[in-house]
Protein backbone atom coordinates (compact mmCIF):
# COMPACT_ATOMS: atom_id res chain seq x y z
CA UNK A 1 0.00 0.00 0.00
CA UNK A 2 2.78 2.36 0.81
CA UNK A 3 4.54 1.39 -2.59
CA UNK A 4 1.13 2.92 -4.43
CA UNK A 5 1.23 5.65 -2.66
CA UNK A 6 4.74 6.21 -3.11
CA UNK A 7 3.80 6.03 -6.70
CA UNK A 8 1.59 8.70 -7.19
CA UNK A 9 3.72 10.82 -5.01
CA UNK A 10 6.22 10.53 -8.32
CA UNK A 11 4.06 10.59 -10.85
CA UNK A 12 2.50 13.58 -9.42
CA UNK A 13 5.88 15.48 -9.26
CA UNK A 14 7.19 14.14 -12.09
CA UNK A 15 4.00 15.83 -14.00
CA UNK A 16 4.76 18.59 -12.18
CA UNK A 17 8.10 19.05 -13.88
CA UNK A 18 6.01 18.48 -16.98
CA UNK A 19 4.17 21.22 -16.75
CA UNK A 20 7.10 23.40 -15.82
CA UNK A 21 9.11 22.63 -19.06
CA UNK A 22 5.73 22.38 -21.44
CA UNK A 23 3.12 25.41 -20.52
CA UNK A 24 5.32 27.74 -21.16
CA UNK A 25 5.87 26.64 -24.76
CA UNK A 26 1.60 26.19 -25.21
CA UNK A 27 1.59 29.68 -23.80
CA UNK A 28 3.90 30.84 -26.17
CA UNK A 29 2.53 28.93 -28.74
CA UNK A 30 -0.49 30.63 -28.12
CA UNK A 31 0.46 34.25 -27.72
CA UNK A 32 2.03 34.17 -30.63
CA UNK A 33 -1.14 33.44 -32.34
CA UNK A 34 -3.53 35.82 -29.98
CA UNK A 35 -4.65 38.98 -31.43
CA UNK A 36 -4.18 40.62 -27.89
CA UNK A 37 -2.80 38.30 -24.89
CA UNK A 38 -3.59 40.32 -22.43
CA UNK A 39 -7.67 39.93 -23.21
CA UNK A 40 -6.97 36.02 -23.96
CA UNK A 41 -8.21 34.12 -26.65
CA UNK A 42 -11.15 35.94 -26.57
CA UNK A 43 -9.49 38.57 -28.71
CA UNK A 44 -8.82 36.26 -31.67
CA UNK A 45 -6.68 34.21 -33.42
CA UNK A 46 -4.40 35.90 -35.98
CA UNK A 47 -1.40 35.32 -38.31
CA UNK A 48 -0.44 38.70 -38.56
CA UNK A 49 1.96 38.61 -35.94
CA UNK A 50 3.81 35.83 -37.55
CA UNK A 51 3.50 37.70 -40.92
CA UNK A 52 5.11 40.89 -38.92
CA UNK A 53 8.33 38.75 -37.85
CA UNK A 54 8.52 36.96 -41.63
CA UNK A 55 8.68 40.86 -43.31
CA UNK A 56 10.61 42.10 -40.47
CA UNK A 57 13.01 39.24 -39.43
CA UNK A 58 13.21 37.19 -42.49
CA UNK A 59 16.79 37.82 -43.13
CA UNK A 60 18.00 36.22 -39.61
CA UNK A 61 15.92 33.15 -40.99
CA UNK A 62 17.89 32.55 -43.64
CA UNK A 63 21.07 33.79 -42.25
CA UNK A 64 21.12 30.97 -39.42
CA UNK A 65 20.39 28.36 -41.88
CA UNK A 66 23.14 29.49 -43.92
CA UNK A 67 25.28 29.74 -41.12
CA UNK A 68 24.25 26.14 -39.65
CA UNK A 69 24.71 24.57 -43.39
CA UNK A 70 27.90 25.89 -43.25
CA UNK A 71 29.05 25.11 -39.78
CA UNK A 72 28.17 21.64 -40.54
CA UNK A 73 30.16 21.15 -43.83
CA UNK A 74 33.11 22.59 -42.42
CA UNK A 75 33.04 20.43 -38.96
CA UNK A 76 32.29 17.79 -41.31
CA UNK A 77 35.24 18.23 -43.21
CA UNK A 78 37.79 19.05 -40.51
CA UNK A 79 36.29 17.11 -37.41
CA UNK A 80 35.80 13.58 -39.00
CA UNK A 81 39.33 13.20 -39.76
CA UNK A 82 40.57 14.36 -36.86
CA UNK A 83 37.97 11.64 -34.86
CA UNK A 84 39.45 9.43 -37.02
CA UNK A 85 42.89 10.16 -35.59
CA UNK A 86 42.19 10.49 -32.73
CA UNK A 87 40.53 7.15 -32.69
CA UNK A 88 43.38 5.30 -34.61
CA UNK A 89 46.08 6.80 -32.23
CA UNK A 90 45.02 6.42 -28.22
CA UNK A 91 48.07 8.19 -26.74
CA UNK A 92 48.72 10.95 -23.92
CA UNK A 93 49.04 13.34 -26.98
CA UNK A 94 46.05 12.20 -29.06
CA UNK A 95 44.04 12.42 -25.47
CA UNK A 96 45.36 16.11 -24.81
CA UNK A 97 44.04 16.83 -28.32
CA UNK A 98 40.57 15.75 -27.62
CA UNK A 99 40.85 18.00 -24.75
CA UNK A 100 41.96 21.19 -25.95
CA UNK A 101 39.46 20.59 -28.65
CA UNK A 102 36.75 20.56 -26.62
CA UNK A 103 37.70 23.72 -24.44
CA UNK A 104 35.42 26.11 -26.47
CA UNK A 105 32.44 24.05 -24.73
CA UNK A 106 33.73 24.60 -21.77
CA UNK A 107 34.44 27.75 -21.97
CA UNK A 108 31.94 30.43 -21.36
CA UNK A 109 30.80 31.86 -25.34
CA UNK A 110 31.26 35.00 -24.17
CA UNK A 111 35.03 34.66 -23.26
CA UNK A 112 35.24 32.99 -26.57
CA UNK A 113 33.95 35.99 -28.39
CA UNK A 114 36.04 38.41 -26.92
CA UNK A 115 39.17 36.93 -28.03
CA UNK A 116 38.35 36.55 -30.93
CA UNK A 117 37.22 40.19 -31.23
CA UNK A 118 40.93 41.22 -29.36
CA UNK A 119 42.24 39.19 -32.43
CA UNK A 120 40.63 39.24 -35.24
CA UNK A 121 38.09 42.60 -35.16
CA UNK A 122 40.68 44.75 -36.42
CA UNK A 123 40.33 43.25 -39.79
CA UNK A 124 37.52 45.03 -41.58
CA UNK A 125 36.28 43.18 -44.19
CA UNK A 126 36.46 39.84 -41.90
CA UNK A 127 34.87 41.26 -38.50
CA UNK A 128 31.71 42.36 -40.76
CA UNK A 129 31.43 39.17 -42.37
CA UNK A 130 29.02 36.34 -41.28
CA UNK A 131 32.01 34.25 -41.75
CA UNK A 132 32.71 35.72 -38.37
CA UNK A 133 30.26 34.21 -36.78
CA UNK A 134 30.66 30.54 -38.76
CA UNK A 135 33.99 30.73 -37.19
CA UNK A 136 32.87 30.93 -33.65
CA UNK A 137 29.91 28.44 -34.47
CA UNK A 138 32.73 25.87 -35.87
CA UNK A 139 34.93 26.15 -32.58
CA UNK A 140 31.63 25.35 -29.93
CA UNK A 141 30.27 22.69 -32.30
CA UNK A 142 33.38 20.67 -33.58
CA UNK A 143 33.70 19.29 -30.18
CA UNK A 144 29.98 17.44 -30.69
CA UNK A 145 31.20 16.23 -34.29
CA UNK A 146 34.25 14.90 -33.34
CA UNK A 147 32.83 13.82 -29.84
CA UNK A 148 29.94 11.65 -32.00
CA UNK A 149 32.43 10.17 -34.74
CA UNK A 150 34.54 9.04 -32.27
CA UNK A 151 32.12 7.59 -29.81
CA UNK A 152 31.24 5.03 -32.76
CA UNK A 153 35.02 4.62 -34.34
CA UNK A 154 35.62 3.37 -30.38
CA UNK A 155 32.93 1.13 -30.48
CA UNK A 156 33.92 -1.02 -33.54
CA UNK A 157 36.96 -3.59 -34.37
CA UNK A 158 39.09 -0.22 -36.83
CA UNK A 159 41.94 -2.07 -36.55
CA UNK A 160 40.82 -5.44 -37.75
CA UNK A 161 38.56 -3.58 -40.64
CA UNK A 162 41.22 -1.96 -41.93
CA UNK A 163 43.79 -4.71 -41.84
CA UNK A 164 41.19 -6.66 -43.70
CA UNK A 165 41.00 -4.12 -46.47
CA UNK A 166 44.41 -3.18 -46.62
CA UNK A 167 45.11 -7.40 -46.85
CA UNK A 168 43.10 -7.18 -50.24
CA UNK A 169 45.46 -4.50 -51.19
CA UNK A 170 42.73 -1.13 -50.41
CA UNK A 171 45.31 1.82 -49.90
CA UNK A 172 45.05 4.42 -47.26
CA UNK A 173 42.96 6.78 -48.88
CA UNK A 174 40.37 3.94 -50.18
CA UNK A 175 39.99 2.72 -46.88
CA UNK A 176 39.62 5.82 -45.10
CA UNK A 177 36.55 6.87 -47.90
CA UNK A 178 35.11 3.17 -48.03
CA UNK A 179 35.45 1.50 -45.24
CA UNK A 180 35.93 3.72 -42.35
CA UNK A 181 33.68 6.54 -43.29
CA UNK A 182 30.70 4.41 -44.36
CA UNK A 183 31.28 2.39 -41.21
CA UNK A 184 30.81 5.64 -39.00
CA UNK A 185 27.30 6.71 -40.43
CA UNK A 186 25.58 6.73 -37.52
CA UNK A 187 28.28 9.03 -35.41
CA UNK A 188 28.11 11.56 -38.18
CA UNK A 189 24.64 11.46 -38.51
CA UNK A 190 23.90 12.16 -35.03
CA UNK A 191 26.62 14.86 -34.43
CA UNK A 192 25.53 16.26 -37.80
CA UNK A 193 22.18 17.03 -35.97
CA UNK A 194 23.95 18.25 -32.92
CA UNK A 195 25.75 20.58 -35.47
CA UNK A 196 23.00 22.17 -36.94
CA UNK A 197 20.72 22.55 -34.11
CA UNK A 198 23.59 24.04 -31.76
CA UNK A 199 24.82 26.75 -34.54
CA UNK A 200 20.78 27.26 -35.14
CA UNK A 201 20.32 28.66 -31.33
CA UNK A 202 23.62 29.79 -30.41
CA UNK A 203 23.30 33.16 -28.78
CA UNK A 204 26.23 33.49 -26.40
CA UNK A 205 28.81 33.96 -28.75
CA UNK A 206 26.85 35.61 -31.63
CA UNK A 207 25.84 38.15 -29.71
CA UNK A 208 29.29 39.52 -29.63
CA UNK A 209 30.15 38.83 -33.04
CA UNK A 210 27.51 39.86 -35.09
CA UNK A 211 27.12 43.55 -36.27
CA UNK A 212 23.57 45.18 -37.26
CA UNK A 213 23.67 43.27 -40.87
CA UNK A 214 24.73 40.08 -39.64
CA UNK A 215 21.90 39.11 -37.30
CA UNK A 216 21.07 35.43 -36.42
CA UNK A 217 17.92 34.09 -35.34
CA UNK A 218 18.38 34.04 -31.81
CA UNK A 219 19.63 37.67 -32.23
CA UNK A 220 16.61 38.60 -33.87
CA UNK A 221 14.99 37.16 -30.92
CA UNK A 222 16.66 38.90 -27.99
CA UNK A 223 16.03 42.06 -30.18
CA UNK A 224 12.34 41.40 -30.43
CA UNK A 225 11.63 40.31 -26.69
CA UNK A 226 13.57 43.33 -25.55
CA UNK A 227 11.67 45.52 -27.93
CA UNK A 228 8.50 44.73 -29.57
CA UNK A 229 5.40 43.82 -28.06
CA UNK A 230 4.84 40.03 -26.14
CA UNK A 231 2.76 38.56 -29.07
CA UNK A 232 5.34 39.57 -31.81
CA UNK A 233 8.06 37.94 -29.52
CA UNK A 234 6.16 34.88 -29.00
CA UNK A 235 5.36 34.57 -32.78
CA UNK A 236 8.48 35.03 -33.76
CA UNK A 237 9.63 31.79 -31.23
CA UNK A 238 6.71 30.31 -33.25
CA UNK A 239 9.10 30.27 -36.10
CA UNK A 240 11.56 29.34 -34.43
CA UNK A 241 10.05 26.06 -32.54
CA UNK A 242 8.69 25.14 -36.27
CA UNK A 243 12.29 25.26 -37.63
CA UNK A 244 14.53 22.91 -34.93
CA UNK A 245 11.66 20.65 -34.38
CA UNK A 246 12.39 18.20 -36.73
CA UNK A 247 16.23 18.54 -35.38
CA UNK A 248 14.74 18.11 -31.93
CA UNK A 249 12.39 14.77 -32.52
CA UNK A 250 15.61 13.38 -34.34
CA UNK A 251 17.99 14.58 -31.50
CA UNK A 252 15.59 12.91 -29.26
CA UNK A 253 15.60 9.89 -31.38
CA UNK A 254 19.48 9.37 -30.96
CA UNK A 255 19.26 10.97 -27.62
CA UNK A 256 16.83 8.22 -25.66
CA UNK A 257 18.78 6.19 -23.26
CA UNK A 258 17.79 2.66 -25.13
CA UNK A 259 15.27 0.75 -23.19
CA UNK A 260 14.74 -2.79 -23.50
CA UNK A 261 12.30 -4.29 -26.15
CA UNK A 262 10.28 -6.24 -23.34
CA UNK A 263 9.32 -4.40 -20.04
CA UNK A 264 7.27 -5.98 -17.40
CA UNK A 265 3.96 -3.94 -16.73
CA UNK A 266 4.01 -1.74 -14.24
CA UNK A 267 2.64 -4.26 -10.53
CA UNK A 268 1.64 -2.69 -7.78
CA UNK B 1 53.92 2.60 -41.04
CA UNK B 2 55.65 6.04 -41.19
CA UNK B 3 53.98 6.53 -44.22
CA UNK B 4 50.30 6.34 -42.19
CA UNK B 5 51.96 8.65 -39.27
CA UNK B 6 52.27 11.22 -41.65
CA UNK B 7 48.97 10.97 -43.58
CA UNK B 8 47.32 10.79 -40.06
CA UNK B 9 48.87 13.95 -38.72
CA UNK B 10 47.46 15.53 -42.72
CA UNK B 11 44.39 14.43 -41.64
CA UNK B 12 44.55 15.92 -38.00
CA UNK B 13 46.09 19.35 -39.39
CA UNK B 14 43.09 20.84 -40.72
CA UNK B 15 41.11 21.27 -37.60
CA UNK B 16 44.85 21.89 -35.45
CA UNK B 17 45.21 24.72 -37.81
CA UNK B 18 41.81 26.27 -37.47
CA UNK B 19 41.69 25.16 -33.58
CA UNK B 20 45.34 27.01 -33.28
CA UNK B 21 44.31 30.00 -35.58
CA UNK B 22 41.00 30.79 -33.70
CA UNK B 23 41.15 29.98 -30.44
CA UNK B 24 44.43 29.04 -28.92
CA UNK B 25 45.97 32.13 -30.15
CA UNK B 26 43.08 34.60 -29.53
CA UNK B 27 42.73 33.03 -26.21
CA UNK B 28 46.30 33.62 -25.67
CA UNK B 29 45.78 36.97 -26.75
CA UNK B 30 43.00 37.52 -24.42
CA UNK B 31 44.99 36.66 -21.34
CA UNK B 32 47.58 39.40 -22.30
CA UNK B 33 44.92 42.03 -22.97
CA UNK B 34 43.67 41.58 -19.68
CA UNK B 35 46.73 42.27 -18.35
CA UNK B 36 46.64 45.79 -20.17
CA UNK B 37 44.25 47.65 -18.73
CA UNK B 38 45.51 50.82 -16.38
CA UNK B 39 45.70 48.72 -13.38
CA UNK B 40 47.51 46.37 -15.41
CA UNK B 41 47.88 42.77 -14.17
CA UNK B 42 45.80 43.10 -11.00
CA UNK B 43 43.03 42.90 -13.01
CA UNK B 44 43.12 39.35 -12.71
CA UNK B 45 43.00 40.32 -9.16
CA UNK B 46 40.04 42.42 -9.10
CA UNK B 47 37.31 39.71 -9.24
CA UNK B 48 38.76 39.42 -5.73
CA UNK B 49 39.42 42.81 -4.53
CA UNK B 50 36.81 44.89 -5.97
CA UNK B 51 33.70 44.82 -4.27
CA UNK B 52 31.45 45.06 -6.78
CA UNK B 53 33.24 42.05 -8.94
CA UNK B 54 33.17 40.23 -5.70
CA UNK B 55 29.70 40.41 -4.86
CA UNK B 56 28.96 39.40 -8.56
CA UNK B 57 31.08 36.19 -8.34
CA UNK B 58 29.31 35.26 -5.25
CA UNK B 59 26.01 36.11 -6.91
CA UNK B 60 26.78 33.93 -10.03
CA UNK B 61 28.74 30.96 -7.93
CA UNK B 62 25.43 31.06 -5.78
CA UNK B 63 22.67 31.08 -8.27
CA UNK B 64 25.00 28.07 -10.43
CA UNK B 65 25.04 25.78 -6.98
CA UNK B 66 21.17 26.41 -6.37
CA UNK B 67 20.62 25.15 -9.73
CA UNK B 68 23.15 22.17 -9.62
CA UNK B 69 21.15 21.07 -6.16
CA UNK B 70 17.90 21.80 -7.46
CA UNK B 71 18.40 20.50 -10.82
CA UNK B 72 19.90 17.02 -9.45
CA UNK B 73 17.16 16.68 -7.20
CA UNK B 74 14.60 17.11 -9.61
CA UNK B 75 15.96 14.83 -12.58
CA UNK B 76 17.23 12.54 -9.80
CA UNK B 77 13.77 12.24 -8.45
CA UNK B 78 11.93 12.19 -12.09
CA UNK B 79 14.62 10.28 -13.89
CA UNK B 80 14.79 7.13 -11.69
CA UNK B 81 11.15 6.70 -11.61
CA UNK B 82 10.22 7.13 -15.29
CA UNK B 83 13.20 4.48 -15.94
CA UNK B 84 12.05 2.02 -13.36
CA UNK B 85 8.19 2.17 -13.64
CA UNK B 86 6.69 1.64 -17.15
CA UNK B 87 3.44 2.78 -17.27
CA UNK B 88 1.56 3.89 -19.99
CA UNK B 89 2.39 7.16 -21.01
CA UNK B 90 5.61 6.75 -19.92
CA UNK B 91 7.75 7.65 -23.21
CA UNK B 92 5.16 10.83 -24.01
CA UNK B 93 6.48 11.33 -20.19
CA UNK B 94 10.21 11.34 -21.46
CA UNK B 95 9.58 13.08 -24.63
CA UNK B 96 7.79 16.30 -22.95
CA UNK B 97 10.99 16.76 -20.36
CA UNK B 98 13.64 16.24 -22.93
CA UNK B 99 11.83 18.67 -25.86
CA UNK B 100 13.24 21.97 -24.41
CA UNK B 101 16.86 19.75 -25.06
CA UNK B 102 18.29 22.22 -27.40
CA UNK B 103 16.42 25.52 -26.66
CA UNK B 104 19.03 28.55 -26.55
CA UNK B 105 19.30 30.70 -23.57
CA UNK B 106 17.51 33.42 -24.92
CA UNK B 107 14.21 31.44 -26.20
CA UNK B 108 14.60 29.67 -21.83
CA UNK B 109 14.62 33.13 -21.16
CA UNK B 110 11.82 34.23 -22.58
CA UNK B 111 9.68 30.83 -21.29
CA UNK B 112 10.03 32.24 -17.89
CA UNK B 113 8.87 35.29 -19.01
CA UNK B 114 5.54 33.48 -20.33
CA UNK B 115 5.64 31.59 -16.44
CA UNK B 116 6.39 34.43 -14.19
CA UNK B 117 6.81 38.16 -16.37
CA UNK B 118 4.58 40.73 -16.24
CA UNK B 119 1.91 39.09 -18.53
CA UNK B 120 3.16 35.51 -17.06
CA UNK B 121 0.57 33.00 -15.55
CA UNK B 122 1.73 32.91 -12.17
CA UNK B 123 0.83 36.69 -11.87
CA UNK B 124 -2.16 36.16 -13.62
CA UNK B 125 -2.92 33.21 -11.24
CA UNK B 126 -1.70 35.12 -7.68
CA UNK B 127 -3.72 38.49 -9.23
CA UNK B 128 -7.23 36.13 -9.61
CA UNK B 129 -6.58 34.39 -6.08
CA UNK B 130 -5.05 37.24 -3.77
CA UNK B 131 -5.44 40.24 -6.05
CA UNK B 132 -1.55 40.90 -5.93
CA UNK B 133 0.44 39.85 -8.90
CA UNK B 134 3.43 37.98 -8.23
CA UNK B 135 6.43 38.92 -11.01
CA UNK B 136 9.84 37.34 -10.18
CA UNK B 137 11.17 36.84 -13.37
CA UNK B 138 13.40 39.88 -14.03
CA UNK B 139 15.33 38.81 -10.71
CA UNK B 140 17.88 36.46 -9.70
CA UNK B 141 14.60 33.92 -8.71
CA UNK B 142 13.86 33.96 -12.46
CA UNK B 143 17.10 33.31 -13.46
CA UNK B 144 17.47 30.39 -11.35
CA UNK B 145 14.22 28.79 -12.27
CA UNK B 146 15.29 29.62 -16.44
CA UNK B 147 18.61 27.68 -15.77
CA UNK B 148 16.63 24.83 -14.29
CA UNK B 149 14.75 24.90 -17.09
CA UNK B 150 17.54 24.93 -19.15
CA UNK B 151 19.44 21.79 -17.27
CA UNK B 152 16.37 19.58 -16.20
CA UNK B 153 16.40 18.06 -19.44
CA UNK B 154 19.81 16.83 -20.24
CA UNK B 155 20.23 15.80 -16.71
CA UNK B 156 17.03 13.79 -16.94
CA UNK B 157 18.67 11.44 -19.83
CA UNK B 158 21.76 11.32 -18.30
CA UNK B 159 20.38 9.80 -14.96
CA UNK B 160 17.83 7.84 -16.68
CA UNK B 161 20.88 6.57 -18.44
CA UNK B 162 22.83 5.46 -15.90
CA UNK B 163 19.89 4.10 -13.70
CA UNK B 164 19.08 1.60 -16.59
CA UNK B 165 22.69 0.56 -15.49
CA UNK B 166 21.91 -0.09 -11.68
CA UNK B 167 21.42 -3.59 -10.89
CA UNK B 168 17.29 -4.09 -9.39
CA UNK B 169 19.27 -7.02 -7.71
CA UNK B 170 21.08 -4.66 -4.98
CA UNK B 171 17.10 -2.81 -4.21
CA UNK B 172 15.68 -6.64 -4.19
CA UNK B 173 18.42 -7.39 -1.61
CA UNK B 174 18.50 -4.51 0.75
CA UNK B 175 14.38 -4.23 0.66
CA UNK B 176 14.64 -8.05 2.02
CA UNK B 177 17.08 -7.24 4.59
CA UNK B 178 14.16 -4.66 5.97
CA UNK B 179 15.77 -1.81 4.66
CA UNK B 180 13.20 1.26 4.50
CA UNK B 181 12.33 2.62 1.35
CA UNK B 182 14.46 6.01 2.21
CA UNK B 183 17.62 4.09 3.17
CA UNK B 184 17.50 2.16 -0.03
CA UNK B 185 17.65 5.69 -1.71
CA UNK B 186 20.48 6.44 0.08
CA UNK B 187 22.85 3.95 0.52
CA UNK B 188 21.97 1.84 -2.90
CA UNK B 189 20.37 4.26 -5.38
CA UNK B 190 21.88 7.54 -4.79
CA UNK B 191 25.90 5.97 -4.36
CA UNK B 192 25.38 3.93 -8.10
CA UNK B 193 24.26 6.76 -9.34
CA UNK B 194 27.00 9.29 -7.98
CA UNK B 195 29.04 9.06 -10.98
CA UNK B 196 25.90 10.50 -13.25
CA UNK B 197 25.09 13.04 -10.38
CA UNK B 198 28.92 14.26 -10.76
CA UNK B 199 29.26 14.72 -14.47
CA UNK B 200 25.59 16.07 -14.71
CA UNK B 201 26.06 18.42 -12.10
CA UNK B 202 29.39 19.68 -12.79
CA UNK B 203 27.92 20.49 -16.49
CA UNK B 204 25.23 22.30 -15.06
CA UNK B 205 26.94 24.48 -12.91
CA UNK B 206 29.14 25.22 -15.19
CA UNK B 207 26.61 26.33 -18.14
CA UNK B 208 24.80 28.00 -15.44
CA UNK B 209 28.37 30.04 -14.36
CA UNK B 210 29.10 30.41 -17.90
CA UNK B 211 25.49 30.99 -19.58
CA UNK B 212 24.79 34.25 -20.81
CA UNK B 213 21.36 34.30 -23.45
CA UNK B 214 18.88 33.68 -20.45
CA UNK B 215 20.16 36.92 -18.06
CA UNK B 216 20.33 39.23 -20.91
CA UNK B 217 16.66 38.54 -22.03
CA UNK B 218 15.24 38.60 -17.94
CA UNK B 219 17.35 41.40 -17.45
CA UNK B 220 20.24 43.73 -17.77
CA UNK B 221 20.80 44.41 -14.46
CA UNK B 222 21.04 40.93 -13.22
CA UNK B 223 24.51 40.77 -11.40
CA UNK B 224 26.11 37.59 -12.38
CA UNK B 225 29.31 37.92 -14.06
CA UNK B 226 28.77 37.21 -17.74
CA UNK B 227 26.29 40.38 -17.79
CA UNK B 228 29.22 42.17 -15.83
CA UNK B 229 31.63 41.36 -18.53
CA UNK B 230 29.00 42.33 -21.22
CA UNK B 231 28.36 45.73 -19.74
CA UNK B 232 32.12 46.28 -19.16
CA UNK B 233 33.14 45.54 -23.25
CA UNK B 234 30.25 47.48 -24.07
CA UNK B 235 29.08 50.40 -22.03
CA UNK B 236 32.10 50.97 -20.20
CA UNK B 237 34.56 50.40 -22.99
CA UNK B 238 36.89 48.48 -20.46
CA UNK B 239 38.01 45.99 -22.93
CA UNK B 240 41.16 44.91 -20.42
CA UNK B 241 38.87 44.20 -17.57
CA UNK B 242 36.37 42.59 -19.78
CA UNK B 243 39.01 40.04 -20.57
CA UNK B 244 40.81 39.67 -17.30
CA UNK B 245 37.07 38.72 -16.03
CA UNK B 246 36.04 36.33 -18.74
CA UNK B 247 39.45 34.39 -19.00
CA UNK B 248 38.92 34.04 -15.09
CA UNK B 249 35.11 33.00 -15.55
CA UNK B 250 36.67 30.84 -18.37
CA UNK B 251 39.43 29.09 -15.88
CA UNK B 252 36.48 28.58 -13.36
CA UNK B 253 34.01 26.69 -15.62
CA UNK B 254 37.24 24.40 -17.56
CA UNK B 255 38.61 23.79 -13.77
CA UNK B 256 34.79 22.80 -12.50
CA UNK B 257 34.78 20.53 -15.65
CA UNK B 258 38.00 19.05 -15.41
CA UNK B 259 37.64 18.46 -11.51
CA UNK B 260 34.58 16.45 -12.28
CA UNK B 261 36.43 14.31 -14.71
CA UNK B 262 38.58 12.98 -12.89
CA UNK B 263 36.06 12.41 -9.85
CA UNK B 264 33.09 11.01 -11.83
CA UNK B 265 36.17 8.85 -14.19
CA UNK B 266 33.87 9.50 -17.14
CA UNK B 267 34.01 11.99 -20.00
CA UNK B 268 32.26 15.15 -19.21
CA UNK B 269 31.36 18.06 -21.18
CA UNK B 270 29.78 21.41 -21.21
CA UNK B 271 26.95 22.50 -23.48
CA UNK B 272 25.14 25.58 -25.02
Amino acid sequence: MKNRWLFFLQLGFTLLVCAFLIVPVILSILAGLTVNYLVGLESGLTLRWVMEVWNGYRSTIFLSIGISLACLALTLVIGIPAAYVLAKRQTALTRAIEELLVMPVAVPGLATALALIVSYGGLPGFRTSWLFILVGHVLFTLPFMVRSVLAVLSAIDLQTLEEGAASLGATFWQRFFHVVLPNCRTGILAGSLMVVTLSMGEFNMTWLLHTPLTKTLPVGLADAYASLRLEIGSAYTLVFFLMIMPLLLALQAFAKPRTPKFVAEETE
Amino acid sequence: MRDDTRRLILLLLPAGIFFAAFFLLPMVQLFFIGGSGNTGWAAYAAILTNANYFSSLVATLGVAAATTVATLLISGISGVFLQRHKFPGNAALVAMLTFPLAFPGVVIGFMIIMLAGRQGLIGQISEAITGDKVVFAYSMAGLFLGYVYFSVPRTILTVMAAAEKLDPKLEEAARSLGASPWRVVLDVIIPGLKPAFISAGAICFATAVGAFGTAFTLATRINVLPMVIYTEFTLSANIAMAAALSFVLGAVTWIVLAVARTAAGSTVAAAG
